[in-house]
């Protein structure tokens, strides 16, 4: 397949596995960014193929995962309101809130639906003009642009009955706070392709110049995760931290304006909560006010539970990169992918979903 | 108010999930039904149930066909449910003979879809050799039901000498694949609703039992044979590897998948391994007899791309593994949650 069998070709994975043993010289630490890149090496099986001095560890990079409890408790609270409908995307469904997951709310007879889009929302609320639509939006940079524009549209159209409960987060605040806590030894970060070819590579270069680290803008295919931790490598050993673009195909280092102009027309930098990172100021995207009647955490103030976790899930820590899943009490016994306590066993892109994927 | 939110476990009400054929399906199943209607024959928990009746063996099955849309590329709702329930049959190895059909339909529905229904049905039936010897009809209030579910039950007979189940897989077996996989699951979710997009890919729903009788001819060393319907063929090597206790490797490399169904799968994010099928076999086959048994596919028309795709080893008993196209394995786990729903 055209933009891919190249990327995933054997022979030239093999002859990246050979260099990167090659030129490693100590046991070298690498974090994962995105969940995208948490599930192709899963689904390739690169941790086993990698010499054992490279080690990889998952961050808050899969979207579902680092949505905190309030949050899936305020979805799970509007689908309530009377004649609410709730579009969200599938990972979403099964993931434990306080009380109850939107599965098992849907089960009780709740309207809420999988879309694939947030226009697909969109055409909801068309449909059912007696109806109020709430799209449910996690993501990253990646997603922001195209619901940025959906809300617009929404504008266009004349859609009072559309909503969004934007829990959409920026990623490099995320990676600052992760960087200022300490608490992980790290050698280097593979970068997420997508975020970036939105945000270019400017907003990572704190992470070289404060905290001496490399990094490497990578795309989703074997071959690219493979030359990202060679770069990684090579940034080690020369002792020359700096921000490199090994997605050159998707990434431009500027970014992609037009999506960052609609972002910032419609979004504000906000306050976002992070499971496992907490309130991190300027990481969460909220409706600006000229948009305010679209946003539905404003539009429908909802009592929410009080906010608990699964009884020792450790999502949190695996979150920050401080365990892995297996060392989490719960990983393989109480918490499996068809039982999952946590949002890292839920979501496809989850580190506990992608350990269970490797687990022979 | 639509009411607040009752504090029980998600698991505590029937979610979609339990349909998927996944884990909560084989649970469901393990936990309920098994254990209410305890039987020999069902808790073989092979595709159609092998009973011996008047000195020879019958096999016999059901299944309901709730599929959204009701027309799709390639077949609609009646193909599927005779096509289906043959399949089904000839798992066991058996002739398939005769075929019930129930139909239940929402009231409003159109005649004349109702008509192509049938023929499209009694047409597959004929293709197949069965006949439709009993039906039942029912009707209900608008919006009881989405259109038109269609049930059938089969029976066949299964010839002397063979002893086909799930349970039969061995260590050394050699796993073949009757062709590509993922055509049905890729055909019908590009007719769904919010997700239409376009692709050349038809079902391949087709009944199945011309195809296993010319594997049976040239060998009856077939131990376990399956049509990877709902859950795709993640799910039937599954069954099979806890059926058996065996432990299944598959060649991701050997795995027969259209360009076009690999191509809206990355996109979707889906995996053809987990898409459903509605006309190919997996067949569990004595190593000796795998390379008579792969020609006597690939020269029938339903089976031009058969490939050997894996083979059983002892261990790990009851977990299947992926080989990937660079060396490296994988779990093939149950599918999980009900990301395709309403597929057959």
């Amino acid at each position: 397949m055209k933009y891919l069998d190249e990327f995933r070709r054997p022979e030239q994975i093999a002859a990246l596995l050979q260099e990167i043993r090659r030129i490693t010289r100590r046991p070298l630490r690498f974090m994962e960014v995105c969940g995208t890149h948490t599930m192709a090496i899963a689904r390739w099986g690169l941790k086993r193929l990698l010499p054992e001095e490279i080690e990889l560890v998952s961050g808050p990079g899969c979207p579902v995962c680092v949505t905190a409890n309030p949050d899936i408790d305020r979805a799970i609270a509007l689908a309530d309101i009377p004649e609410a409908i709730i579009a969200t995307f599938g990972d979403l469904m099964r993931v434990p809130g306080s009380l109850s997951s939107l599965n098992g709310q849907r089960a009780r007879g709740r309207d809420i639906r999988v879309v694939y889009s947030p226009l697909d929302a969109l055409s909801l609320a068309e449909e059912f003009p007696k109806n109020k639509v709430i799209f449910i939006a996690v993501g990253f940079e990646t997603t922001a642009p195209t619901l940025a524009a959906t809300i617009k549209e929404a504008y266009v159209r004349g859609l009072a009955n559309f909503f969004a409960l934007s829990l959409h987060k920026t990623v490099p605040p995320a990676l600052a706070t992760l960087l200022d806590l300490g608490e992980i030894k790290l050698d280097g970060f593979i970068l997420p392709g997508h975020v970036s070819a939105v945000i270019g590579s400017k907003p990572y270069e704190f992470i070289p110049k404060d905290h001496g680290l490399g990094c490497v803008i990578t795309g989703f295919e074997p071959a690219d995760i493979l030359q990202a931790i060679l770069l990684l490598v090579s940034q080690a050993n020369a002792l020359a931290p700096r921000v490199e673009i090994q997605y050159r195909r998707g990434v431009n280092p500027a970014g992609n304006r037009i999506a960052r102009e609609i972002m910032a027309e419609v979004f504000a930098p906000a306050p976002g909560l992070w499971r496992g990172l907490g309130m991190i100021p300027e990481s969460g995207l909220e409706l600006r006010d000229r948009w305010a009647s679209f946003d539905g955490g404003r539009t429908f103030p909802v009592e929410l539970p009080q906010a608990k976790e699964s009884p020792g899930c450790r999502c949190g820590e695996v979150l920050r990169g401080l365990i892995s899943p297996r060392e989490c009490p719960l990983y393989g016994r109480l918490c499996t992918p068809e039982e999952p306590h946590g949002p890292c066993m839920v979501s496809t892109e989850g580190s506990c979903a992608a350990a269970w994927k490797e687990e022979i | 108010m639509k009411g607040k939110p009752t504090f029980s476990r998600p698991s505590e009400v029937i979610l979609l999930a339990h349909g998927s054929g996944g884990r909560l399906s084989r649970d469901l199943i393990g936990e309920l039904f098994l254990e209410a209607f305890d039987n020999p024959a069902l808790a073989k928990l092979d595709d159609a149930a092998v009973l011996e009746v008047g000195g020879g063996r019958i096999a016999f099955t059901t299944d309901s066909y709730v599929v959204t849309p009701i027309f799709f590329p390639g077949g609609d709702i009646g193909k599927l449910a005779a096509a289906g329930t043959v399949n089904d049959l000839v798992t066991t190895g058996a002739v398939p003979l005769y075929l019930s059909a129930g139909f239940i339909i929402e009231e409003g529905f159109p005649l004349s879809d109702l008509k192509k229904i049938v023929h499209s049905l009694a047409e597959t039936a004929r293709l197949a050799g069965v006949s439709v010897v009993t039906g039942d009809t029912k009707v209900v209030n608008h919006g009881s039901l989405d259109k038109i579910f269609i049930n059938t039950a089969g029976v066949g007979v299964i010839p002397e000498g063979l002893n086909i189940s799930g349970a039969n897989a061995r260590p050394g077996d050699v796993i073949i694949l009757s062709g590509t996989i993922g055509d049905h699951g890729i055909a019908v979710l590009s007719k769904r609703e919010g997700l239409k997009f376009k692709t050349t890919v038809e079902s391949d729903c087709a009944p199945l039992n011309g195809l296993a009788a010319a594997m049976l001819a040239v060998s009856t060393e077939i131990r376990c044979l399956r049509d990877p319907t709902r859950g795709g063929l993640a799910s039937v090597v599954n069954e099979i590897a806890a059926q058996s206790r065996v432990g299944i490797f598959i060649d991701e490399k050997s795995l027969p998948v259209k360009e076009e169904v690999r191509g809206a799968s990355e996109l979707l994010g889906l995996d053809p391994l987990y898409l459903a099928n509605e006309g190919k076999l997996v067949a569990i086959v004595a190593p000796e007899a795998a390379e008579a048994i792969l020609g006597a596919l690939t020269s029938h028309p339903l089976g031009r791309e058969a490939a050997i795709i894996g083979e059983v080893r002892a261990e790990p008993a009851g977990r299947c593994v992926l080989i990937s196209p660079l060396r490296s394995t994988r779990v093939i786990d149950l599918p999980v949650g009900e990301l395709l729903p309403r597929i057959c």
